[in-house]
């Protein structure tokens, strides 16, 4: 039931950690940037109409069978290698069998016993710059299920509504779902080390290339595993693992560290009280920052796992893995102190760029041929405010590209800074590039001399006392009429430029 | 002028290749006799009478018109409802899909189509390919030829029962664990389940993924080779496609057929597979067969297969594991029946109730089975074990194949039975099966066709040929050498010796084709008949 959450009774943080030790895990769902889908040829596109990008795989339709996408594998293998993991030599496909309608086979196919990467570990930095060591049981591929939209009542849920919609142009996306094993030792940290391990996979796999990784569009989807055990005393035995939640799809990065920390306040409440808790999964809610119940979920969980018997085992050639493991990028960490010191950013003015998440933007938008401070001066200044505003990753709202074109534009003085504001405004609205956006709100710089010049003159002759003024060599005089000429102009001058013209007239008249 | 439904697809192809027939003669003449004795069989399900005429008609003109058409072009040919047939319905014999119309070809059928061959309809089959008798049809059975009080077996009970009544001149298939072969044997015609990976998947109707297989069913090996030719090969959209390079089979059957003769082919005899248990006017027939290849120069081997005797309860496991998994897209979201319950229900009530309403007990009790044998706790008891049993049965293949070059047994343990007979014993009707699932499990290509008659009830009876995965070939050829050394020794085709059929007096009359007997006093082989010798005899002329 979707009801009363937010009314659970929370303990005081850091009093939590008196008496409990929160162990954490993670399964990160990563959507696959693919051209088609992983087991059928339609797209693989987010936004189109509803059921357009679909085959009779995606639907289920009698008769038909799955194929494997290749790309699909390959981004895996590199994900699996990106994560220190091993390659399986034979890895297999099984079925998870559940009736749900956003399943068309009403079963998902997914890996089991064999999956494509298992074994490895990832370095998360935390924020001041200390290291941890987030170990990883497997990566597997799957395929994605369809969309549900529930109609007709007041949640959205599904409890209270009178209907649900399907959209299946999501059922057959590929996946890569990423399984971390018990995270100990996390202590008071554990939301801040929960942040920073979705971070560095979201980085991971921008940096390969293999996903978007848009969280809010679901291209990254967390699900957030806490429990707590009692705190042992130096020289015992650890307590076994307590009962875990499982947090589904947090969907950004600030939700995920939220999540953990509520639900590290909600079970030690509960447990201070001498209760239990359910294992379930439970639901983040992101306007009221808290977790209501979902579906009971237990280990005996039974999904009829078998091999699925409509493909073959992939078994990739050591070549393959060789090919796949020499084109891997350098591992975030290498990645950021590379950039620090590439860019010649002092350690705090760096720490703001990895603060505000903006790091990979900053390095497109460095590549797409913007100086570092500009690229730096963009992000953590305008762009920055209006994530802020929105509520949004800053790297939702616009490409590293189009911000390269908008400094370009700067630069080259077709743009004032605060035309450029502008155009940003209209880039986030979604009115196209910055060329676009200039063009269709006539933005540009009055560049044209001749428009200038009419409009110096004119205010010179309507000031004669400042003309001679600047004829006497008082050029400080001239003030007055660059700004008149810019009110002029609506601010589409520029100012270095009108200076230059006014002294020429002024000598001129 | 010719009976055009009695002459075998390879005569066919050559009258209508010399244009002394048309692609609409042929198919109306099995048309006609589909309307003149099909309410009696009911071995269809939908006849696409339109439709047929009017691509026969097509053809007949792509032909005129000077076109490559291909050597089977405008011959007809019946689909088993189990293939996805753009614009004809696809049942697969169940309720639940009544009257769905796919929006796409089964591979093998956009094959045939591309072969220019003319398609009459959709054949009967046991729901969803469950069954060894047809009985578990949702549309009711199939009766056989030879004795309407009688199955055709199963499931593929509607292809066998409409190639052997000459309603069409071949049909297509499949088999999961004797679905073409044992109706093969009942009806006295030839069926082929070949090689795992060597007729493509795509758009049949999944039964056991991992053991389905699509093949021909048709009166003379030639005639199956012929259309095997047609819907083998590669397909990229079944990942379980061999890529293999296949040699032609009709070309094997025909080199098979031209000099009859065994000399130096080892054939292993499967202890387990004969004897005791097993009908003995099949186990005569069979013997008989032993001798004539024998005389013919073939080495008899005797080999053991000592995990066959598992093998039923293996298959019995793995088959309704993948199907309870297969089945489970039947759910009524988006396509086929929805029932919903009275006052409504939630998604799950819906799928619940569809389910209750559209699936047949055979079904019912297959999916309870194979929901069962893959629980927690019980996988690696049942479907785990049963996976090493089907391993086991590789190796006894395997050690057999090092021996002999080809495997023989009796296609099935008794010739057909009758309706009713073991629908109230679910447990008789799969060990019908004995001698068919070891080939499915281990995933090697299979044959049967016609061994005679069973002297105690005047039936037809097969013997199945098994030869390694990958060695189709081998079936062909020696498949078509012991056609023609049986037809020696019969003076003719098994099939000449059906029983008239109720209505079809006046039209047999008309053909010139002699009146056969009934069955009961027939000669099982022996002297020809009268007459016999005046029909094409399987394309070879």
């Amino acid at each position: 039931m979707a009801t009363a959450h937010g009314s659970a009774e929370l303990m005081d943080f850091d009093e939590v950690f008196e008496t409990y030790e929160p162990v954490l895990g993670f399964e990160v769902h990563v959507e696959l940037s693919t051209k088609t889908k992983m087991f059928s040829a339609a797209p693989n596109e987010f936004g189109s109409a509803p059921n357009t990008n679909i085959a009779p795989v995606d639907l289920g339709l009698p008769g038909s069978l799955p194929t494997v996408n290749e790309t699909a594998v390959r981004y895996s293998i590199s994900l699996g290698l990106a994560l220190g993991c091993q390659i399986a030599k034979s890895s297999r496909f099984a079925r998870k069998n559940y009736f749900y309608p956003d399943l068309g086979k009403n079963y998902q196919i997914s890996q089991f016993d064999e999956p494509i990467a298992f074994e490895g570990s990832v370095e998360v930095e935390l924020e001041d710059g200390t290291t941890v060591t987030v170990p990883i049981e497997r990566a597997h591929m799957e395929e994605d299920a369809g969309k549900l939209t529930h109609m007709g009542g007041s949640t959205g849920r599904i409890q209270g509504a009178e209907y649900s919609l399907v959209d299946y142009n999501r059922a057959g996306v590929p996946l890569v779902e990423i399984v971390t094993k018990p995270i100990y030792g996390a202590e008071k940290r554990a939301p801040e080390i929960a942040k920073a391990y979705v971070a560095t996979i979201r980085d991971i796999v921008r940096s390969l290339g293999i996903s978007e990784a848009r969280m809010e569009r679901g291209n990254l989807r967390c699900d957030a595993n806490v429990s707590l055990r009692p705190r042992s005393k130096a020289g015992e035995e650890p307590a076994p693992l307590g009962t875990r939640t499982e947090t589904k799809n947090v969907n950004s990065l600030r939700s995920v560290e939220r999540a953990v920390r509520y639900e590290i306040q909600r079970q030690a409440a509960i447990l201070a009280k001498g209760g239990t808790i359910t294992q379930e999964t439970r639901h983040w809610h992101e306007d009221t920052g808290t977790t209501s119940a979902g579906r009971p979920k237990s280990d005996a969980d039974d999904y009829r796992y078998f091999p699925e018997p409509d493909l073959l085992p992939v078994v990739p050639s050591a070549e393959l893995i060789n090919e796949l493991r020499a084109a891997l990028p350098e591992s975030p960490a290498i990645f950021r102190r590379r950039l620090q010191a590439d860019y010649g950013f002092t350690d705090s003015e760096f720490r703001d760029i990895l603060n505000a998440n903006i790091l990979v933007e900053m390095e497109e938008t460095v590549k797409a041929g913007a100086s570092p401070a500009q690229a730096r001066k963009w992000w953590l200044g305008e762009i920055l405010r209006i994530a802020n505003a929105q509520g949004v990753e800053p790297g939702t709202l616009v490409t590293p590209f189009n911000v390269s074109e908008l400094i370009a534009l700067v630069e080259s003085g077709q743009l004032t800074d605060r035309l450029a504001r502008q155009v940003l405004e209209g880039v986030v609205a979604g009115e196209g590039s910055p060329d676009e956006v200039v063009k269709a709100r006539g933005l540009a710089v009055v560049s044209d001399d001749t428009a200038l010049i009419a409009a110096i003159d004119t205010a010179l002759e309507s000031q004669p006392d400042v003309l001679a003024k600047i004829r006497d060599g008082k050029v400080q005089a001239a003030g007055a009429v660059i700004g008149a000429v810019m009110k002029a102009m609506k601010g589409q001058a520029d100012a270095a430029r009108v200076r230059e013209l006014v002294l020429e007239r002024s000598s001129k008249l | 002028m010719t009976d055009l439904t009695r002459v075998t697809a390879a005569a066919l192809a050559e009258l209508l290749s010399t244009r002394e027939v048309s692609s609409v003669e042929a198919t109306r003449a099995h048309l006609d006799r589909i309307e003149a004795v099909d309410t009696d069989l009911h071995a269809f399900l939908h006849i696409d009478s339109d439709g047929a005429l009017k691509r026969a008609s097509e053809i007949d003109q792509l032909r005129a018109d000077g076109h490559e058409v291909g050597p089977l072009a405008g011959v007809p040919v019946a689909v088993k409802d189990v293939l996805c047939t753009i614009g004809m319905p696809s049942t697969a014999g169940s309720k639940i899909l009544e009257g769905w119309m796919p929006p796409y070809d089964a591979t093998v059928v956009a094959r045939m189509r591309s072969a220019n061959l003319v398609l009459l309809g959709k054949t009967n089959m046991d729901e969803f390919a469950m069954g060894s008798s047809t009985e578990y049809s949702a549309y009711g059975p199939t009766r056989n030829p030879w004795d309407r009080e009688r199955t055709p077996g199963g499931s593929g009970g509607g292809s066998a029962a409409a190639v052997g009544a000459f309603e069409a001149p071949f049909a297509l298939g499949s088999d999961t664990g004797g679905s073409i072969r044992q109706p093969a044997a009942f009806t006295g015609t030839v069926g082929v389940k070949p090689t795992y990976g060597g007729v493509s998947r795509y758009g049949a109707i999944a039964l056991a993924s991992s053991l389905d297989q699509v093949g021909p069913v048709s009166r003379t090996v030639l005639d199956a080779a012929l259309l095997h030719d047609v819907i083998g090969g590669h397909d990229p959209h079944d990942a379980t496609s061999l890529t293999d390079f296949w040699p032609s089979f009709a070309a094997a059957a025909r080199e098979g057929a031209e000099a009859p003769s065994l000399k130096g082919v080892r054939i292993g005899v499967i202890k387990e597979l004969g004897g005791d248990g097993f009908q003995k006017g099949v186990n005569d027939r069979f013997t008989e067969a032993l001798a004539l290849a024998e005389a013919a120069g073939a080495e008899i081997v005797e080999v053991s297969a000592p995990h066959f005797e598992y093998g039923i309860a293996a298959y019995y496991l793995i088959l309704p594991a993948e199907a309870s998994s297969n089945l489970a897209k039947f759910d009524s979201v988006r396509f086929g029946l929805r029932v919903t319950p009275e006052g409504g229900g939630t998604v799950e009530q819906v799928m619940s109730a569809t389910r209750e309403a559209g699936f047949g007990p055979e079904v019912k009790r297959r999916v309870i089975l194979g929901t069962y044998a893959l629980s927690a706790g019980y996988y690696d008891a049942y479907y785990g074990s049963a996976q090493k049993v089907r391993t086991l049965i590789q190796r006894d293949f395997a050690a057999a194949f090092d021996r002999v070059d080809v495997l023989v047994s009796p296609s099935a343990p008794t010739t057909a039975f009758t309706f009713g007979e073991k629908t109230d014993d679910p447990l008789s009707m799969y060990l019908n099966d004995i001698t068919t699932i070891p080939a499915n499990l281990a995933g090697i290509p299979g044959m049967s066709l016609p061994m005679g008659l069973a002297a105690e009830d005047g039936l037809p009876t097969g013997l199945q040929i098994m030869a390694p995965a990958r060695e189709d070939v081998r079936l062909y050829r020696i498949g078509a050498a012991f056609e023609a050394l049986f037809a020696q020794q019969w003076g003719g085709s098994l099939l000449d010796q059906l029983p008239t059929m109720a209505g079809m007096g006046a039209e047999r009359a008309t053909v010139g084709a002699p009146a056969p007997a009934p069955a009961s006093v027939l000669p099982v082989h022996g002297a020809p008949e009268p007459g016999f010798g005046t029909e094409p005899d399987g394309g070879t002329r």
